[in-house]
């Protein structure tokens, strides 16, 4: 069956079962491995990818479901070779230790801002309960989120600074 | 930013050096390794506990497309790999011949072109089962007629393992007769999964020209399981080279073989292509890596005054159906006797006896050093009951048993020589952060007001950093861990260790030590495991051990380079050794800080201008056998909220006071001990793998076997004290279980000290909601 995608930007067009997963053809026909796979059940979180914006369970979605959408992976987060609030954000922060759950955190951490851009510490608590991390007991994943939020809020401020500054040339 | 200009020498909080690939999502795990050519391999289990395998038709899946083998119990046989060699020197099944032994068991594989053609196949294999009894605890198992589960074994009459016993049952019995009072806490330490996010697995490749065998898998002990390799299969270990990639966390479940490690590589050798295979959740969780699973019986014998006399302990321990504890041989129930903890108990006597069940096999040390977290979670509830029966405050009960900071080197009542401690400083430095004399008359202005509220405290100590060798091995092999320094012409290094990072950050705690030792920074040491062709020799990364040991390594290696550096420094100076000063990164001349040569400039000169006479090059190994374990220890404190109406229990505040020694970095320490705390937590109050009467797995999936998430998980405060190891080069003694070893009893006693009034005296894990519930109605609360 024919699915046609976009991910990170880019189009994709591929021949699949119709019963494969979401996840799995991400990892294996696109080899984007930063995806990962936990537990199968949707309980976890590891395999979290934005669906035209919003964070959904890659590993609980068939390929074909995501006919047309608008795919974010943790491969397309950073903008060039920089990293992105949110990778800075979990680097500043000691918001990881294995990784292995980061991903998904990040992009439900990047979804949240969108909507929120200074939520609470019970907002990012509550945010990111779907997924799950068995190193870290979130304390520093949630002040790597609060550190993009304030990033992110500064660097919106900053272009305007700028054009106040032009302004008064 | 800040991580540029630091030099990243010990106690800084650098940012780690391995966050990048992560942040990027081009992490190395297992799964996202594909090789040329490789097949899948699925794995067929067992639906029952207990069962005879009358016959097994393959025919079908063989035949489906995709399908290049499928592997039984009785191929396996014809090359000898049937069974292998337990942790424990057991055996255990790789895949079932005869009988299965608990649900989940590896019955047959096959190996196919795609996962799904793989699974598809499985499907088909018909299995014809005799349905025999299930044993599924320790007391089922020594009943009278009870089914006996280890028929494969000559000798075996009925299903006991092993009878184990420590200290001194005569003088302990004598302290009890003369004891003024006698506390007794019986308790369940369930079985849990450590459950890391990412599961087990491996891709096998024998090359079949060669006959080398490279097994990337996820394993916290590469180079013990190469050797464990080499001894089951044959093969020569220069064949053999496992290599462990990124791993998405251990705590222990990655330790172990398993035989879906050894089916994939039989079936690469056979086939002549590699083979991955991963675990699925399911797999993971009812078929490796389970811990606990101990029946305890404590009895604290006190004088007049609350002065402890003296411990006796029994346990049950629940093995599952093969012995496969990973532990040192001479230790048949790890290290459960470092039960006495932080007390000064004269007398004490502990016996233990293993039972097999038709349960999964394993006993893992989830997060743990060998059994620690059993005996500290025994020890600390029973100190807490004793405290509430003899009425009096559960510090002060404490601090009056405390073993005092003279009395080190202490050498327990079951044998142990602790290093140091000083246990009334870090319970003082936790009650002062709680606030604990106010919050103890909160509590009774609470409880005035129907609020059900407590406070738990727990006094830990651990025994971690495993060896000394002599008495600490995996299947013979001495406990050392090694490190290897090669710094390159232009003063940039590259360090290796026998070691394995699962999360610890060991790219980063380790290059601080050759920053600190030898003066090059941090961001030029590059860190690399887990590879047994480039890796010197060592045993691995479990029981808090990698900077007890492999972090000892790494200092002394260089300071063996930095002993050679100040040759070549005289020599590029002209002066004599013994007039050079050592300052972080330089020698100089005494009295002449001028005169100085860089740790690069010599680097360098070992290369292009040496002394007449010396060895070229600037590299060294180091071998490191500590002369004994550490002690690390702490006091968690812990305050809960319980509604009477739901039976939920709510941590209010958890203050976790740790002292591990010298902190390398400060940042990733901390980070650990956060993540200790919340599967302490888990633990506590949600972690359950349990069995219904037939042997069934409850808890065999994440909506089942709850994990905390960051909506329940407490917010934690801590604190520290630094009573270095007197022993280690660096003052260092090891953190990364103290966390979860500590605080499921500081949540318990928490629980129990809110119950206290209500006559309730244990309530065993995890505390859920409907066992405070029947609690609280047992005790006539209503509402």
């Amino acid at each position: 069956m024919q699915v046609n995608l976009k991910v990170n930007g880019t189009e994709h067009s591929d021949d699949v079962e119709p019963r494969v997963l979401l996840v799995d053809f991400l990892r294996s026909n696109l080899r984007l491995t930063g995806t990962h796979i936990g537990c199968d059940t949707s309980s976890c979180g590891a395999c979290t990818v934005l669906l035209n914006g919003e964070p959904v369970k890659s590993c609980t979605m068939l390929a074909v479901q995501a006919e047309g959408a608008n795919i974010t992976t943790v491969e397309g987060l950073a903008a060039g070779g920089a990293m992105a609030p949110i990778q800075a954000g979990f680097h500043e922060e000691h918001g990881l230790q294995c990784g292995f759950c980061t991903p998904g955190m990040m992009l439900v951490g990047e979804a949240l801002l969108e909507r929120n851009p200074s939520p609470s510490e019970e907002e990012i608590r509550w945010a990111i309960s779907g997924n799950i991390c068995r190193c870290t007991g979130y304390m520093n994943i949630v002040k790597a989120i609060q550190h993009a939020a304030a990033a992110k809020q500064a660097a919106a401020k900053a272009p305007s600074h700028a054009a106040a500054v032009a302004g008064g040339q | 930013m800040a991580t540029v200009h630091m030099h990243g020498g010990i106690g800084e909080s650098i940012k780690r050096k391995e966050d990048a690939r992560f942040l990027h999502g081009k992490g190395n795990y297992i799964d996202d390794l594909v090789l040329p050519g490789m097949l899948h391999m699925a794995i067929l289990r067992s639906p029952h506990a207990h069962a005879r395998i009358k016959s097994i038709d393959t025919s079908a899946a063989a035949a489906k497309p995709g399908v290049i083998a499928v592997v039984t119990g009785e191929l396996m046989a014809q090359h000898k790999l049937a069974w292998m060699p337990t942790l424990s020197c057991d055996t255990q099944a790789v895949l079932a011949t005869d009988k299965v032994r608990f649900q989940g068991q590896e019955v047959a594989a096959v190996i196919a072109e795609s996962k799904y053609q793989a699974e598809d196949a499985r499907d088909l294999i018909v299995v014809d089962y005799d349905i025999l009894p299930a044993v599924t605890s320790p007391d089922a198992a020594k009943a009278e007629g009870a089914a006996l589960i280890r028929d494969d074994k000559d000798g075996q009459k009925d299903n006991h393992i092993y009878h184990w016993e420590s200290g001194d049952k005569d003088k302990t019995q004598a302290a009890f007769k003369n004891a003024a009072k006698v506390v007794r806490l019986h308790t369940f330490y369930p079985r849990c999964h450590p459950a890391p996010m990412e599961t087990c697995g491996c891709v096998a490749d024998v090359d079949s020209v060669t006959g080398k065998a490279t097994i990337h898998m996820t394993s916290q002990a590469p180079h013990a399981i190469r050797t464990v390799f080499a001894l089951v299969t044959g093969l020569p270990e220069q064949n053999i080279r496992i290599i462990s990639p990124d791993i998405g966390g251990g705590f222990g479940n990655k330790v172990p073989v398993y035989p879906g490690y050894v089916v994939a590589t039989a079936a690469s050798l056979l086939i002549g292509r590699p083979v991955k295979w991963i675990e699925d959740r399911t797999e993971n969780l009812i078929s490796t890596g389970f811990a606990r699973d101990f029946h305890m019986t404590g009895d604290l014998a006190l004088d007049e005054n609350g002065k402890m006399l003296a411990l006796r302990v029994h346990l049950d321990s629940d093995n599952g159906a093969f012995f496969a504890d990973a532990q040192p041989t001479k230790f048949k129930a790890g290290l459960f006797h470092i039960v006495t903890g932080s007390y000064d108990i004269p007398t004490a006597h502990v016996t233990a006896d293993g039972y097999y069940t038709n349960k999964a096999p394993g006993g893992v040390a989830y997060r743990c050093s060998f059994r620690v977290t059993e005996a500290s979670y025994l020890i600390e509830r029973l100190v807490t009951n004793a405290a509430l029966e003899i009425g009096m405050d559960q510090a002060d009960f404490r601090k009056k048993n405390f073993i005092r900071p003279e009395q080190f080197p202490y050498t327990s009542a079951t044998g142990w020589v602790y290093d140091s401690g000083q246990y009334s400083k870090a319970m003082d430095v936790a009650l002062n952060q709680l606030g604990y004399d106010e919050l103890k008359k909160d509590v009774e202005r609470r409880r005035k007001n129907g609020e059900v509220t407590g406070i738990g405290i727990a006094s830990f100590t651990e025994v971690v950093g495993a060896g000394h060798g002599a008495d600490f091995d995996i299947l013979g092999l001495r406990m050392f861990d090694s490190a290897e320094l090669r710094v390159h012409p232009t003063g940039k290094a590259m360090l290796r260790m026998g070691t394995k990072s699962q999360g610890q950050g060991h790219e980063t705690t380790f290059a601080q030590i050759v920053a600190e030792e030898l003066g090059i920074p941090a961001a030029d040491v590059a860190v690399e495991e887990g590879d047994t062709d480039t890796a010197p020799y060592g045993l691995g990364t479990y029981a808090s051990r990698s900077t007890p040991v492999a972090g000892a390594a790494t200092a002394m290696v260089s300071r063996k380079l930095r002993d050679k550096a100040r040759k070549i420094a005289a020599h590029l100076l002209e002066a004599a050794e013994e007039d050079l000063e050592w300052e972080r990164g330089k020698f100089y001349v005494k009295g002449s800080p001028n005169r100085a040569k860089t740790i690069q400039e010599i680097v360098f000169a070992a290369y292009t201008n040496l002394p007449e006479g010396m060895e070229a090059g600037f590299e060294g190994v180091h071998y490191y056998d500590p002369p004994n374990m550490t002690y690390p220890f702490g006091t968690y404190a812990v305050v809960v909220d319980i509604d009477k109406g739901t039976g939920q229990v709510k941590v209010r505040r958890m203050v976790a006071v740790d002292d591990c020694g010298v902190r390398i970095n400060p940042m990733i320490v901390e980070g650990q001990i956060h993540g200790g705390l919340t599967e302490g937590f888990g633990i506590a109050f949600m972690e359950l793998i349990t069995f219904d009467d037939e042997g069934n797995c409850i808890g065999s999936n994440f909506m089942d076997y709850l994990l905390p998430t960051a909506w329940e998980s407490p917010k934690f405060e801590l604190g520290e004290t630094v009573t270095p190891s007197p022993h280690h080069p660096l003052g260092a003694k090891g953190v990364g279980e103290s966390p979860t070893v500590g605080s499921p009893a500081a949540y318990v006693n928490a629980v129990i000290d809110a119950l206290s009034p209500y006559g309730v005296t244990n309530i065993d894990m995890p505390v859920t909601s409907d066992k405070v519930w029947t609690a609280l109605r047992g005790a006539g609360v209503t509402e």
